[in-house]
């Protein structure tokens, strides 16, 4: 069968629910985006933990500590579990891990910000992990199998984080004063990021990955679904949004200040107020543990 | 780097099937054996994990069906129409002169 009809099949298989093994033939183009949306992917579950790891020191409690541990080693080893999909798929990790600390590959906006208190801490494990268990849902249904087989686990862990950050946020707006205004402040300071978290409302039929069916919904679609989850969620424990447009129109669809979208694009591309630290951070930890892969390495040799 | 990939099996409960959770990389047994207990086992949510090298599998992915072998599934037998014919004709047997209703 000549090249064109092939792919033109493919799609067409794809577009109708079909999903695809590793082992199946597909277009190199379908490929090529495959291993570009899930790097990013396994990227963000990677440079997630940074925000997250200059708590674990600080935290309040042993019984804090011990839980935002274990929230880390979880999406450390989602990022491995991912890595592994895309390796799979022709990219060894290795490569992966090169072309993050060199720039050439992204990852999500979020993991590209400060975090100032443990308000932080609790916002990011409530509704960052929120935003992403609502995009990760989605994949459930992608038309890549192993990728979509390794979701159903992530999504297993994911929401034990959430219910860990709520369980925080609940703890500090209960709290005394001065710890409900750092959640207010860490809601004010991570609304816009959340918002430009399922990225710019391009319709799914211009999206590339909506079209091999990488991903199942429009950006728009998920940021929808994360407001109608959890706006509601935020206010009634007293917090304040900080966008005064923010509100349902008579169809039940979310209002709101349009993101700045080229903020979002110069935030992913590397020039985050965090990203410098973050990346120099990645390539420092790399640098430090290379010598036990090396011993490991050469103890199996 | 030794390059060896083992699919990793779970069971979650006695009498369960094992269920394919994934692959893992590693350069040996024994680290793949952390791995796996790293990876699926956090939760303490197997009872049992197979690591399998993916060398070791042969697979089997064509399935060619020349002849019609639905007479050895449940989905080729369909009895509802036949089953209206013939509670039809009981149903005209009996309301027939000679049938129990004369």
């Amino acid at each position: 069968m000549a090249d064109d009809a092939r792919t033109q099949e493919f799609v067409e298989y794809v577009q109708s629910g079909g999903q695809v093994e590793s082992t199946d033939w597909m277009p190199d183009e379908y490929r090529k985006r495959l291993i570009k949306f899930i790097e990013m992917h396994a990227n963000s579950e990677l440079m997630g933990v940074l925000p997250e790891r200059d708590w674990i020191l600080r935290a309040p409690t042993l019984q804090r500590k011990l839980a935002l541990t274990a929230k880390i080693q979880d999406e450390v080893g989602h990022a491995q579990l991912i890595y592994r999909v895309i390796e799979d798929l022709g990219k060894p990790r290795e490569a992966c891990l090169d072309d993050l600390i060199a720039g050439r590959t992204k990852f999500h906006n979020v993991f590209h910000y400060p975090t100032r208190s443990w308000g932080d801490v609790g916002v990011i494990a409530w509704l960052v992990d929120a935003a992403a268990i609502v995009s990760q849902k989605a994949l459930l249904k992608t038309s890549y199998a192993p990728y979509a087989r390794i979701m159903k686990r992530v999504c297993w862990e994911e929401s034990f984080h959430i219910l860990h950050g709520r369980d925080v946020v609940l703890a500090m707006v209960n709290g005394t004063e001065g710890q409900r205004e750092l959640v207010q402040e860490a809601l004010d300071r991570w609304w816009e990021p959340l918002m430009m978290f399922h990225g710019t409302p391009v319709p799914a039929a211009d999206d590339p990955m909506y079209y091999w069916r990488i991903k199942s919904q429009a950006n728009e679609e998920a940021r929808q679904e994360f407001l109608d989850g959890y706006v509601d969620q935020i206010l009634e424990l007293g917090l304040a949004i900080p966008d005064p447009k923010l509100r349902r129109d008579a169809s039940g669809t979310w209002v709101y200040t349009e993101p700045d979208w080229e903020k979002l694009m110069a935030v992913v591309s590397g020039h985050g107020p965090a990203s410098a630290e973050r990346i120099a951070f990645r390539a420092l930890s790399r640098a430090e543990v290379d010598w036990v892969s090396r011993v490991v390495l050469a103890e199996a040799a | 780097m030794p390059d060896l990939v083992f699919e990793v099996f779970r069971q979650e409960r006695n009498g369960r099937p094992f269920e394919h959770a994934g692959s893992i990389r590693a350069p040996d047994e024994q680290a793949a054996e952390v791995y796996a207990r790293e990876f699926y086992d956090r939760r303490h949510e197997s009872i049992r994990l197979w690591l399998v090298p993916r060398s070791a599998i042969h697979a089997i992915e064509d399935f060619p069906d020349e002849f019609d072998t639905s007479y050895r599934r449940v989905d080729g037998y369909s009895l509802k129409g036949r089953l209206r014919e013939a509670r039809e004709r009981a149903r005209a047997l009996d309301s027939a002169p000679g049938g129990e209703a004369a």
